[in-house]
């Protein structure tokens, strides 16, 4: 025994299906909205996660080393090893550039991490295709979204880097793709000056009477040497021993070394509530007109479908049939309807998430209530047209 | 009739595109986002020899560099080689400025001149007071006779003695003014030579055959004791000062083979030894410095090229081997993560060597033939499920 929902949809099965599917690519377009506001909260924890660190120690009093510049000597991490708690400890560089790669400009973030042994703090933790950095110079693992491949060689300022590894997921907290080179290289990339500057530089220094003193030709040379050499890193991760408080090493490395530390927590904090506050909430703002519009434009099709329908529903009436069985005739059709779209927005979101420039994470949990708030919306529509549906007159079946 | 037949087949219709949907909804509910099985990529650990290679950069640089300069502050009078112009050993290379040097030569010399004339006198002065005591001696002899036949008397006995010990003591001193003519003779003469010798050191000469590499002062400058006119080098005799980092430097002990890639060269390596490790390291660096010869035959670079230095170690007999991507830190172990009916489990491995391509030999906690997740689309948990991939992505 077929229904009557059954018995109308199959009636105009095309009109209703096409309906579906209409609302369903609305529905994706608020799924991905929903993705990208996730995945931008995402990219800046998978910042934190793929550092692998419990503390960020850095220059003191800046929020370095992803929303504020900072600059450690390389050798802080000595006596922050040394310290209670302390697991590892490595230092890292971080720094945004373009890099040109075959004739297009490709923004990444250049990482510098320690590479000699597997999982120190910094590397990246999988790898999707080659190698681990094994030579102490010259290597690179670029994220996949990079676009270079095994065996590419990409120019970072002065030096050429053979790419030997790829990997995924490593981005930026603007969602930059990752290049990660050993330490040395890294800091070579970002402090050490372009051949111009130094001689630039050489120059004025050779001018300056203070620095180049006439009788004393060794005074230039250093001075030169001193200005061009450099072993800064932007901020030292920390992992503590299994069992330790992170909070209280963090204390304790605040209090001796003098430098400004950040647990997982306040790192998340300032990555997300300072840094990307204010476009996540850009997105949020837009998710929730999307989702309003969404659910008034699902409104107002079933309401439309249900008016479409009313000579019908008049003849329905004429006839004898009862209230609840026209009522649920509508509402059956409008959750129909709103499974079907809900269907098909999340297979669409599902589809066309990859093309996404930025990382688009769509949330199971999203999912579920969207679909919830899908059925609802259907239910509350239905009750729109319901009531328009049983106020109309019978009479209007046979007269106009 | 007419109507149930298009109604079931539009029935039929319907529950085929909700079907379709449905089996789609189901597809990607399942096969993305984080519920999606992890894609891996899998490899058998298996033996392989193992040759660890260490990798460092280092600058081209001459094995002995002479930088030749005056040892007395001067002004430089003139240059007689350009950079780049091969020296014998003695050429002049720069003169410095001798300014009042050669008028102390003549001074000294005249000094030298008076001298020998004083000594000429003083030998003339000895002369006579030889002729003085010879008269004196016979004098004084013949004084004796005749005291002794009472000729004489005392009193002009003793003015011929007087006479006599007057005239010995008169040779003595003329002998020693003669000596201290002579003396200071030497004396004028050591000066002029050691002028002289001033004079041929602010000409600056080649200590030994090469290659002039830079001009440092000009003529006119002025330079200090021990600064540098003219720096040149032996161009047969250089070397790469590497840097390796100290993390994994261990076992690069002199007489090892080396690959040297010189950056105007990337496609030409040339071939050298390590000779010599440095016995101190670069403790800022965190760098073991070393220095490695070019083999015979080679041409010879540009110094201060910058130039990468693959040393090759001594091979390790057929051990067992995994790439170095499979290997991941969890906690405070290092392991693989290895696929055990269909399941990921972390093992903890004891690592040794690293070849340049990436494989880490395995000295204990894996068996031969075990499958060890080489690659994967995400980290990866002990509760990760997993689907093995040909390759990723």
């Amino acid at each position: 025994m077929i229904s009557l929902a059954g018995r109308d949809i199959l009636h105009g099965w095309g009109k209703f299906v096409l309906t579906g599917v209409g609302l369903g690519l609305l529905i994706g377009v608020t799924l991905s909205m929903a993705g990208v506001y996730r995945g931008m909260i995402d990219d800046a924890q998978a910042l934190l996660d793929n550092s692998g660190a419990d503390l960020w120690v850095v220059q003191k009093d800046t929020l370095g080393p992803y929303a504020e510049p900072s600059s450690l000597n390389q050798d802080t991490e000595r006596p922050i090893r040394a310290m209670a708690g302390v697991d590892r400890a490595a230092g890292v560089t971080y720094l945004t550039m373009q890099i040109a790669h075959e004739g297009k400009d490709v923004r990444v973030m250049v990482v510098g991490a320690e590479v000699a042994e597997p999982g120190e703090p910094g590397q990246p933790p999988h790898l999707i295709a080659g190698r681990r950095i094994v030579q102490g110079h010259y290597e690179a693992v670029g994220d996949v979204k990079t676009g270079f491949a095994i065996d590419d060689e990409v120019t970072v300022r002065r030096n050429t880097y053979r790419i030997v590894g790829l990997t995924s997921r490593m981005v930026s907290s603007g969602g930059d793709p990752m290049l990660f080179l050993s330490l040395k290289d890294a800091q070579e990339a970002q402090f050490e000056k372009d051949a111009d500057a130094i001689v630039r530089q050489r120059a004025r220094n050779a001018s300056s009477p203070l620095l180049n003193p006439p009788g004393n030709p060794a005074v230039a040379e250093a001075v030169n040497a001193a200005q061009a050499s450099s072993t800064n890193v932007n901020a030292v991760l920390v992992t503590v021993v299994p069992g330790a408080d992170a909070e209280e090493v963090a204390a304790t490395i605040r209090r001796w070394q003098r430098v400004t530390v950040y647990t997982r927590a306040q790192m998340e904090e300032i990555l997300i509530e300072k840094m990307i506050a204010n476009s996540a909430r850009q997105i949020g703002m837009f998710l929730v007109i999307l989702a309003i519009v969404s659910a008034a434009i699902v409104a107002f099709i079933i309401y439309t479908m249900t008016i479409g329908k009313i000579r019908e529903i008049a003849v329905l009436k004429l006839i004898g049939t009862c209230n609840r069985t026209i009522a649920g005739m509508i509402l059956q059709q409008a959750l129909g309807l709103g499974l079907i779209g809900f269907a098909v927005g999340k297979i669409a979101a599902t589809f066309w998430a990859p093309f996404f420039p930025k990382y688009v994470l769509l949330l199971p949990a999203d999912s579920l209530r969207g679909f919830f708030a899908v059925m609802a919306i259907c239910a509350l529509a239905s009750l729109l047209a319901i009531h328009a549906a049983l106020k109309v007159d019978p009479a209007e079946a046979i007269g106009g | 009739m007419r109507i149930a037949l298009p109604q079931s087949r539009r029935a039929l219709l319907l529950m085929a595109v909700l079907a379709a949907l449905v089996l789609l909804l189901g597809f990607v509910a399942l096969r993305s986002g984080p519920l999606a099985p992890v894609k891996v990529t899998v490899v058998r650990a298996e033996e392989r020899a193992i040759t660890p290679a260490l990798f460092g950069i280092g600058t081209v640089e001459a094995r002995y560099t002479h930088r030749i300069g005056p040892t007395a502050p001067g002004r430089v009078a003139s240059l007689a080689v350009d950079v780049g112009e091969r020296v014998e050993a003695g050429q002049v290379l720069a003169m410095i400025d001798p300014i009042d040097l050669d008028q102390r030569i003549a001074a000294a010399s005249g000094s030298a001149g008076r001298s020998a004339a004083l000594e000429a006198a003083a030998a003339s002065q000895v002369a006579d007071a030889s002729a003085r005591l010879a008269l004196a001696r016979s004098e004084a002899a013949r004084g004796e006779e005749l005291f002794r036949g009472g000729w004489l008397t005392r009193a002009a006995l003793d003015q011929h003695r007087q006479a006599l010990a007057a005239a010995q003591a008169g040779l003595a001193a003329a002998q020693a003014n003669r000596a201290a003519a002579s003396q200071d003779r030497g004396r004028t003469g050591a000066e002029r030579a050691a002028l002289q010798e001033q004079k041929s050191n602010l000409r600056l000469v080649a200590p030994k055959a090469g290659l002039v590499v830079r001009r440092v002062a000009e003529p006119g400058t002025t330079v200090v004791a021990g600064q540098a006119v003219i720096e040149m080098v032996d161009p047969a005799e250089l070397w790469v000062n590497a840097r390796f980092d100290q993390t994994r430097a261990g076992g690069i002990t002199a007489d090892l083979p080396a690959r040297i890639v010189l950056r105007s060269r990337i496609d030409t390596p040339l071939r050298g030894s390590i000779l010599r490790v440095e016995p101190v390291a670069d403790a800022v660096t965190e760098e073991v410095l070393a220095k490695v010869s070019f083999d015979a035959g080679s041409a010879l670079p540009p110094i201060g090229e910058l130039a990468e230095v693959t040393v090759g170690l001594p091979a390790r007999s057929r051990t067992l081997a995994v790439p170095n991507a499979a290997v991941h830190r969890i906690g405070s172990d290092v392991g693989v993560w290895t696929l055990r009916e269909g399941d990921p489990e972390f093992v903890p491995l004891k690592l040794g060597a690293e070849d340049a391509d990436g494989w880490v030999q395995v000295l204990d906690g894996l068996t031969r033939g075990e499958q060890v997740i080489l690659h994967s689309a995400r980290p990866l948990t002990a509760s990760s499920r997993i689907t093995v991939v040909d390759k990723l992505p």
